[in-house]
């Protein structure tokens, strides 16, 4: 693949430990490439002092050991240093490391106990239950970032007929596994959390699983696809996820 | 051989120096509060820095211990006891089988640090022994302590005992925090600081804060002025750093710590200079902050300062073990 990465970008602190690569100010997916190509190679070729790299929608935060990067006397400051060594593997052009995205089935049962927002979301949209739950699935689902909760995924490429504001009030205890949109988003509630977003329906499967390799299901770039099962296939495979955890 | 948990305290966590390397998966750092009193608490105790300290909060709890033990407490003084005779904070002590640990009156701080010579036998999670309260993994059991908890320790060397005994002599090492007992608290520019208006940018570096009671491992929620935009501003999550301090739209400034999550999507005004982090860690609720913008250049400064301190610490520790 053509490098990536290679122009438009700033280097800002977040603090005395932390520095911030920002490729843009829009949810889109060619500045996320770029962001995850970067993401790749300080992972793949680590920097000496880097101690985290946290890429999300349009940024890539780096956290760092100042003592490790320059010391005292040292002609610049760590900020300095790193800022420069970023900016020179930046010029180089990093190369988008994913030559294939993955497609991950998320199957999910929309009934009304897991789904309790599914009605109003249709009649706000003026849909049937149905369309959404259609419209839901043939979405071409990509994961932009993980956060929030370990391995909750913010998706992007929700159907435009299913953007939904964020609840007015969000929910103090939101289930693991839920299912859940907002605006032009989806996602899967990984641990039970407070969260404002419209629950839809519940998986059985994990998303995260703390003493896998990586620990979480989806990566970003996967496409996701949201297959419709029957509340009692949700329980055969909630049990079979329960008996190999 | 162990130390049983007699009574847990309120909020008593295994921590150590966090879990990096995951947020990318959603995982956030956890880690102690207070890296400061960690860190020497572990030097005192012949341990590797990153090794795990029991994190107590505001009340102690009691523990007994099951063969002789190297141990030292640093941060908060909660007025630590072995039968009638006080345990002295930041400094070796060699606690007998068969002895409890109990703790008393707070007289000082918010968290103190609790290391054992040979550190706490759990099972690493994702490389770190911090424990994710909320997640539920990591530390003991994934969980603050409980009564009735037997927490093992690590294999211990007979020479670090011996030099417990010369090290009673030194001057244990004073907490950043009584250099700076009523000085502001320190911070650089966060990423939207221009974005706040001349009255915010005044306010928050001219008037007092205070502690919210709300404030916990996740966050210190300030109460003062409000701190206002000049216009609205639509952000996208992105990283935030320990010390990051973020406003939401009503205008009160969280301070983001170490069970912060790993992004954030508000505007952040400012971000605390990491040599201050131990002073907000041992800030109680309804305690008054003050704030005093410094460049970035002198907040990795005095950081690169701070280091050398450690190491000095560490260096007569060994000068000690060295000597005996």
């Amino acid at each position: 693949m053509e490098p990536v990465a290679t122009k438009d970008w700033r280097i800002e602190p977040v603090s005395d430990r932390c520095l911030m690569v920002v490729f843009g100010q829009k949810v889109d997916p060619a500045i996320n490439a770029r962001v995850h190509a970067l993401a790749d190679h300080l992972i793949d070729q680590p920097v000496a002092g880097v101690i985290d790299v946290v890429p999300a929608f349009t940024t890539v935060a780096v956290h760092y050991r100042p003592e490790q990067i320059a010391g005292v006397g040292a002609a610049s400051s760590p900020h300095d240093a790193l800022e420069r060594t970023i900016a020179a593997i930046l010029a180089r052009g990093v190369t988008a490391t994913r030559t294939e995205a993955r497609t991950v089935d998320i199957p999910v049962c929309y009934d009304e106990e897991f789904g309790p927002d599914l009605l109003e979301v249709a009649q706000a949209c003026g849909l049937s239950r149905e369309e959404v739950i259609r419209r839901h699935g043939t979405s071409d689902h990509v994961v932009y970032m993980l956060g929030f909760a370990p391995g909750f995924p913010y998706m992007g490429g929700l159907d435009a007929s299913l953007a939904m504001p964020r609840r007015s009030t969000p929910r103090v205890k939101i289930p693991a596994g839920t299912v859940a949109i907002a605006r032009e988003q989806s996602s899967v509630y990984t641990l039970e959390t407070p969260g404002g977003w419209n629950l839809i329906g519940r998986t059985p499967l994990q998303l995260f699983r703390p003493r896998n390799d990586p620990p979480t299901l989806l990566r970003p770039g996967d496409h996701v696809r949201f297959v419709p099962i029957s509340r009692e296939r949700f329980d055969e495979l909630d049990r079979q996820a329960g008996e190999s955890a | 051989m162990s130390i049983r948990v007699l009574k847990p305290g309120p909020l008593s966590s295994l921590q150590d120096l966090g879990r990096y390397g995951y947020q990318r998966f959603g995982v956030i750092v956890s880690g102690v509060m207070d890296e400061w009193s960690h860190r020497v608490a572990n030097i005192l105790a012949g341990n590797p820095e990153h090794e795990a300290s029991l994190e107590i909060t505001l009340m102690g709890p009691s523990l007994s211990f099951e063969q002789d033990t190297l141990i030292a407490i640093c941060g908060a003084d909660l007025s630590p006891r072995i039968g009638e005779s006080p345990v002295p904070m930041a400094s070796p002590v060699l606690v007998r089988a068969g002895s409890q640990l109990d703790f008393g009156k707070r007289v000082s701080g918010c968290r103190a640090y609790l290391a054992v010579h040979g550190g706490f036998r759990v099972a690493p999670v994702m490389a770190s022994k911090s424990t994710y309260l909320r997640a539920g993994f990591g530390g003991f059991a994934g969980r603050a302590l409980k009564k009735g908890d037997l927490l093992d320790i690590g294999e211990q060397d007979p020479a670090i005992f011996a030099a417990a005994a010369h090290s009673r002599a030194g001057k244990p090492p004073a907490h950043p925090v009584t250099d700076r007992a009523d000085a502001p608290i320190r911070f650089v520019a966060g990423q939207q600081w221009s974005a706040f208006t001349a009255q915010a940018h005044r306010d928050f570096c001219g008037q007092a804060f205070r502690v919210d009671s709300n404030s916990d491992r996740m966050g210190y929620r300030l109460q003062g002025p409000t701190l206002s935009l000049t216009a609205p501003l639509e952000m996208i999550s992105e990283g935030v750093a320990f010390g990051s301090v973020q406003v939401p739209p009503d205008g009160n400034p969280i301070v983001l710590m170490a069970d912060r999550q790993t992004t954030g999507g508000y505007p952040k005004i400012a971000a605390i200079a990491s040599v201050d982090l131990p002073l907000l860690a041992q800030a109680v609720p309804q305690q008054l902050l003050r704030f005093e913008r410094i460049e970035l250049a002198d907040a990795q400064r005095l950081h690169l300062e701070r280091e050398l301190r450690i190491k000095d610490i560490r260096r007569s520790f060994d000068n000690l073990k060295g000597a005996r």
